[in-house]
């Protein structure tokens, strides 16, 4: 692997093309995008993707940071996580365009990819399209270009440092500050627990009704931190219809379904061969091993804990082999 | 539009998914059901559903009233069934906790210390059980909790009796 480039390009083009759309370029790569497609080229090759499909997966990709590992945004394109810097690939993690020798990968520094995808998302989004919400939630990302969607496209990133709704910590989640109960959650319970503190304890007795929060959870497939506990991190998320990306695991994740069902089809990290179909419904655990990759199906919102450890020298464990893929052996 | 309906499980009501196999070995995922777990486990025994190195996450069977335990480190309670009083204290003695201790010790009895309070959780609410204080499970109908933590002496793990380990999902 080169060195990570750090030379900043200029932003995308300056004259839009016929449909509206500006073109991005990333070292090699190139960004283009027409009414309905997304359009990848490198030195060996080139890709389309829905542009609907592109934009939900370049938004999480963004909003996560570049996530834990790999962030395939379909079988050929995607990014690989190196928490400073970033690769871009094509084809790395498909085993015809590994044999074929037609797969790329070029490394960048994180704020440079991270800036080009930012620009890419915001021109290439169109009014009334929100890359994070289910498909029924929201208008056409097709077309041609047609104002734009800063507001969904930048949302606040919910991080708890302790857990939500204690002092000076991420907010509980209401109608007052925004977040209405989702379609699919009306039956949710939102009673809060009965805390009663003894005086000068206030801050320390916390509790909050985390179903109640998920259900007005405005986004899809987005994990956001709701408790820590060291490198320890409850990340739930509200799920419907198909996971935007197929994410690659550079550590062992787990999953506990808290409502509702998922499906997950579980493949080889590296070439993409099919390894397992899991179900998961309302209080299944399962881990999801640190060699595949793995994308959700979720017909119904359903509600999801995202477990990760957040550790920083895991990667380099797993990759070195130091660390079993899987995280219990019996 | 008719109203969805959102299925959460519960001890007497579960359904469980699994894992079917194409080219692996279904004990990579060490799938298990938190409900059936707890539905088998002793009052407040320590069950391993989950582990990720030094941390788990535990599922906790709340009937009656538990021992007094303190954490080494912020822990977080989940109620995914039934309702638990969850009654904390500041510790007196913080050192009842010995220096690198992981997860919670049991303590001999309710410690000296002042009452911190009491919070009354139902399914879906998540509870700080803060470092330096001890805490009481009481449930008066059994429930269950999920427990964010790290495993210590009092975690149970028994992955073969509780993961699917057959291809297919047992009917």
């Amino acid at each position: 692997m080169s060195r990570a480039t750090d030379v900043v390009p200029e932003i995308g083009s300056i004259e839009p093309n016929r449909h509206g759309y500006r073109g991005f370029t990333l070292g090699s790569f190139g960004f283009n995008r027409d009414e309905y497609f997304a359009h990848v080229t490198w030195p060996k090759g080139r890709h389309m993707l829905p542009v609907d499909a592109f934009l939900r997966a370049l938004q999480r990709d963004i909003a996560w940071g570049f996530f834990y590992g790999i962030v395939n945004f379909d079988p050929v394109v995607g990014t690989i996580n190196h928490y400073g810097s970033v690769d871009l690939f094509a084809g790395r993690f498909n085993d015809h365009y590994r044999r074929a020798g037609l797969d790329h990968i070029e490394r960048f520094q994180t704020p440079l990819i991270q800036r080009v995808f930012e620009a890419m998302l915001e021109d290439w989004t169109n009014a009334g399209f929100d890359p994070f919400a289910s498909p029924q939630e929201t208008g056409s990302a097709f077309g041609p270009k047609n104002g734009g969607n800063k507001e969904a496209i930048t949302r606040h990133r919910v991080t708890a440092r302790r857990m939500i709704g204690a002092p000076g910590d991420e907010p509980r989640r209401s109608d007052d500050n925004g977040f209405p109960i989702n379609r699919h959650f009306l039956d949710v319970p939102q009673d809060e627990p009965a805390v009663r503190a003894e005086p000068g304890f206030e801050d320390e007795v916390v509790s909050f009704n985390l179903f109640a929060y998920l259900s007005r959870s405005d986004v899809t497939w987005n994990p956001s931190i709701v408790s820590v506990c060291k490198a320890s991190l409850y990340c739930p998320t509200t799920e419907e219809y198909i996971l935007p990306v197929i994410h690659g695991n550079d550590r062992v994740e787990w999953f506990v379904q808290l409502s509702d069902e998922i499906q997950w089809e579980v493949e080889d990290r590296e070439t993409g061969a099919v390894r397992a179909r899991v179900t998961m419904k309302a209080g299944d655990v399962a881990a999801m091993p640190a060699d595949i990759r793995h994308r959700g199906f979720s017909p119904k919102r359903s509600m999801l804990l995202v477990w990760e450890n957040a550790s920083p020298e895991l990667p380099g464990l797993y990759a070195s082999g130091k660390m079993s893929p899987t995280p219990v052996q019996f | 539009m008719s109203q969805q309906t959102t299925r959460f499980g519960s001890l007497e009501h579960y359904a469980k998914g699994g894992v079917e196999v194409i080219n692996d070995d279904a004990r990579n995922y060490v799938f298990s059901n938190v409900f059936e777990v707890a539905s088998r486990a002793k009052p407040f025994e320590k069950v391993a559903v989950g582990k990720n190195i030094e941390y788990v996450i535990e599922a906790i069977r709340a009937d009656g009233t538990s021992g007094w335990r303190a954490p080494a480190q912020d822990e977080f309670a989940l109620v995914m069934d039934g309702e638990v009083e969850i009654r904390l204290l500041k510790l007196a003695e913080p050192g009842v906790v010995p220096a690198g201790t992981k997860g919670s010790v049991a303590l001999p009895g309710m410690p000296p210390g002042r009452k911190m309070g009491v919070v009354r959780a139902r399914r879906g609410h998540m509870t700080l059980l803060p470092v330096g204080a001890a805490y009481q499970f009481h449930a008066a109908q059994p429930g269950v909790i999920l427990l964010q933590t790290l495993a210590g002496a009092d975690t149970v793990e028994r992955w073969a009796d509780i993961c699917q380990t057959t291809p297919r999902p047992q009917a």
